[in-house]
């Protein structure tokens, strides 16, 4: 589904990511695992529009998306979750979720209806799924950590992707926050056939469910494979072990 | 146009313009500092011109008089950038850009109508410094000597700070400072202490300008305003935070605005305001500018 | 960064949306028909009052419209426009001219107004909403002593520093076969049709504010970077966004011209815009009705003010100060906040 080709980007002297290619099939769990400023967080700006790359290309299903503005991106069926929780703070979680698939309807033309009455159903049916139906009417600034990248995940799920780009889900989290955000998205991959790809620190996590991981080191890909193939590679482990 | 006249109106615009270099150089460095653009600059300025008026009534009879005037006023507005930094300034940093600039703004009303309160709306005028009257031809005009005085000693004084933010150890730490504040925090310096000196030093800059403009202008309420706007062009045009472009963006003023009366009177007004849109459209951050 | 952290804490400190009422959800702040109320009340104005009682009204009214259509921006969108009064120049001009050397009827010139004030916004929005937040104000200013120097230099066509005195009042001859209306002033007359068009606007921004396109605009406000990645053209929106605030802005300078019974250039200074944004801020931004309350404080203050002191520039500045240092919601905001916490003492 995914394909990235020969992708390179360089911010003044420093090559942040230097010619990583990467496949992903659909309905795959796919991951990008690396140490910190591998270039991971670069590699996902890069397809999802919010970075130009300097050479290579970013096809979805045989289209070419490289460099494409990245709300053209998302309406194509890319979803994302950020790094650093990016909700909107001062609407309700409800509204958040609501303003999504209002976007994603195309009713941004419409300057007549109550915004309030649209979408309701829908929205306390994904807030259902993603467990934060209790919390609708909450400012979303004032939610905890964890819930807040909950509503993150429900956001990047309204525009009913595709294929979901999640940039460490589970940062910050403790183990059972770890543990049951990667039960829902798993859970939701599942009941949505979803293409996954996402980047993570927690070696467990990664391993646990994902079918093909792709590590970074230093921008660039050192190895690419099924979890076994990965575990059992020399340069990982050099990097990995040896590192810290 | 004669030779000489074309002359003597590059010179007048050159004067505009080193003055205003003066001024534009605290509002960029406060800019590139803070990241905050203080319309109260003006009126910093405007104080100073009133505080060197008010010193050199006291002074006077002791017979130091300009000098030590243009020195009271500079020390006075950087006290009052003190205490203006310390109370209240402080308090906005973390919050939104909007609330700081309306801060500013409302020194700007406030510090007008203090003026206008102590010294009334007449205007006043303070006469050239006994060592500076007189005038010099040159090239078949006429060149005031003080305004000659300016245009030497306005762009040294800019250069003087300048050199003190890039070559001493105090200037790297404001330019740390400059880059990012939240760590030079944790590595023990007095960021407090850097952004009330950085705006001291820049409210003193514009207190000097003020007194030392008193001789070839006067002071009247509602330059505070004026000076203001023009000094805004002026950083837009050569960049915030920028020695040379501040430099060069007061020199394209100040001839534009020499030039353009010459052209087509009212066309002055309007093109530096459509030369600032201009740059704003295709380079935003300035001449010099780099990119935020 | 700052607008992380100041996200999260106006998002504790400040309401919802933009849209919300002091006091919504129950009680009588709900119950009772405000704003028809004081429609009313305006409209009555006249007969009750004394001939500056309208005056004031008026100008109240007219700024309670420009200021909206700023937080429209400010409030709705993100957008720190400090040029708006560019909008409401033109919008005044135009009218003005098609009336007064045209000799254009209202009926024409009003809308037309509009539109001039359209195509403006949408030129000069095309360039500053590709700028980010600091050089976005920069150019609106910019633009907007652009519009200034024009009228102020223009004399064959704006009159220049002289400006348009003497703008006509529309023919309002068809007021006279209204019972009421009959036994008024022009002037009061037109008072009256100034309001119920300005009602009519006012209700439209409304609209506008709650609808799917307004929602859409607080996401941008709250994060633009999201916005994008939910599918939002946030240039796009943007742009709409400041057109149609330029568009009311430019109806209120439009009415403003015949009130003021001339057009002229001061008008158009950047004054005029901190002014309105100040009166933005002072009503509450967060609020729908943030702006007109902070209208009709701010002009209340200032011809009680000017009464005794000439120094009105430094009672501003200290209410600004008190805002920012005290009240950043504002007067709705201060109201909204001390309600809610006599909801929960009444609770507890």
């Amino acid at each position: 589904m995914l394909e990235v080709s020969g992708i390179s980007k360089s911010f003044g002297g420093f090559r942040a990511v230097s010619d990583v290619s990467l496949t992903v099939e659909t309905g795959q769990i796919a991951a990008v695992i690396g140490p910190n400023g591998a270039g991971k967080s670069t590699l996902f700006n890069l397809i999802t529009g919010h970075l130009r790359p300097d050479s290579g290309t970013v096809t979805l299903d045989a289209r070419d998306i490289t460099g494409a503005a990245p709300h053209r991106i998302c309406r194509m069926g890319i979803g994302r979750s950020f790094q650093r929780t990016n909700i909107f703070a001062r609407l309700t979680v409800f509204e958040n979720l609501q303003a999504a698939f209002l976007v994603h309807h195309g009713r941004g033309r419409n300057f007549w209806s109550r915004s309030e009455a649209l979408y309701r159903d829908e929205t306390a049916c994904l807030l259902t799924s993603i467990g934060l139906i209790e919390q609708r009417d909450t400012v979303a600034g004032t939610l905890s950590y964890g819930n807040q990248k909950q509503l993150e995940l429900g956001l990047a799920l309204a525009s009913d992707p595709a294929m979901l780009l999640l940039d460490e889900p589970t940062a910050g989290m403790s183990a059972t926050e770890t543990h049951d955000t990667i039960r829902l998205i798993e859970k939701i991959a599942g009941e949505r056939a979803l293409t996954l790809l996402f980047t993570e620190h927690d070696m467990d996590v990664v391993f646990q469910i994902s079918q093909k991981i792709a590590v970074l080191h230093q921008g660039r890909v050192i190895a690419d494979g099924t979890p076994e193939e990965v575990r059992a590679d020399p340069e990982v482990r050099r990097v990995y072990l040896g590192g810290h | 146009m004669a030779a000489s006249s074309l002359f003597g109106q590059f010179m007048g615009g050159l004067t505009t313009a080193m003055f205003l270099f003066l001024i534009a150089s605290g509002l960029s460095l406060v800019f590139g500092i803070m990241r905050v653009i203080n319309f109260a600059h003006g009126s910093f300025y405007m104080l100073g011109a009133y505080l060197a008026w008010q010193g050199v009534q006291w002074f006077h009879p002791t017979g130091i008089g300009f000098w030590a005037a243009a020195l009271f006023a500079a020390v006075g507005v950087g006290v009052l950038g003190a205490v203006v930094e310390r109370l209240f300034f402080r308090s906005l940093y973390g919050r939104e850009e909007l609330y700081q600039l309306l801060f500013t703004y409302a020194l700007v009303l406030i510090l007008g109508d203090a003026a206008k309160f102590i010294w009334g709306t007449q205007q006043l005028s303070v006469s050239t410094p006994p060592v500076l009257v007189g005038s010099v031809e040159i090239f078949g005009s006429t060149q005031p000597l003080y305004n000659l005085f300016i245009m030497v000693v306005g762009p040294a004084i800019a250069f003087g700070g300048w050199l003190v933010l890039n070559r001493t150890g105090v200037g790297r730490l404001v330019r740390a400072a400059q880059m990012d504040r939240e760590m030079l925090d944790s590595l023990g310096a007095n960021v407090g202490f850097i952004y009330t000196g950085m705006f001291v030093f820049s409210s003193f800059l514009a207190g000097l300008s003020g007194a030392l403009v008193t001789p070839i202008q006067s002071i009247v309420p509602g330059m505070d305003v004026l000076i203001i706007v023009q000094a805004f062009i002026v950083v837009v045009i050569g960049g915030m935070g920028s020695f040379w472009g501040t430099f060069w963006g007061s020199v394209i003023y100040g001839e534009v605005l020499s030039f353009g009366i010459l052209i087509f009177p009212g066309f002055s007004l309007f093109s530096v305001f459509a030369l600032m849109a201009v740059i704003l459209i295709v380079r935003p951050w300035g001449l010099f500018g780099r990119p935020l | 960064m700052t607008s992380e952290t100041s996200a999260t804490q106006t998002a504790a400190a400040a309401p919802p949306a933009g849209g919300r009422v002091v006091g919504s959800g129950s009680g009588i702040m709900s119950r009772v028909p405000w704003t028809l109320l004081v429609l009313i009340f305006a409209c009555a104005v006249p007969w009750i009052g004394s001939r500056y009682d309208t005056f004031l009204a008026e100008q109240i009214a007219i700024d309670a419209l420009f200021a909206v259509s700023l937080n429209l921006l400010l409030g709705t969108t993100g957008l720190v426009s400090f040029g708006h009064v560019a909008y409401f120049g033109v919008g005044a001009y135009v009218c003005g001219i098609l009336m007064k050397t045209y000799e254009v009827p209202f009926v024409i010139a009003f809308p037309a107004a509009g539109l001039g004030t359209a195509l403006f916004a949408l030129v000069s929005g095309y360039f500053c909403v590709r700028l980010i937040k600091l050089y976005f104000a920069m150019l609106t200013l910019a633009f907007s002593q652009i519009i200034w120097a024009i009228a102020y230099k223009w004399n064959d066509v704006t009159g220049g520093d002289n400006g348009l005195p003497e703008v006509p009042f529309p023919n309002l001859d068809w007021m006279n076969s209204v019972p009421f209306l009959s036994d008024l002033k022009t002037s009061d007359q037109f008072y009256i049709l100034a309001v119920i068009l300005i009602a009519v606007s006012l209700a439209v921004v409304h609209r506008i504010v709650r609808s799917p396109f307004g929602r859409i605009l607080t996401t941008i406000r709250d994060n633009p970077e999201r916005a994008a990645f939910i599918g939002v053209n946030v240039r796009l929106y943007q742009l709409a966004a400041f057109t149609v605030a330029g568009v009311f802005a430019g109806l209120a300078g439009a009415l403003y011209g015949i009130f003021s019974r001339g057009v002229f250039a001061d008008y158009v200074f950047w004054s005029k815009s901190a002014e309105v944004m100040i009166m933005t801020i002072l009503g509450g931004m967060d609020y729908f009705w943030g702006p007109p309350v902070g209208a009709l404080a701010l002009v209340w203050l200032n011809q009680a003010i000017t009464d005794y002191t000439e120094y009105w520039p430094f009672v501003l500045g200290t209410i600004l100060l008190v805002l920012l240092f005290a009240f950043p919601g504002g007067i709705l905001g201060g109201l909204d906040a001390a309600w809610t916490r006599l909801r929960s003492l009444r609770r507890a």
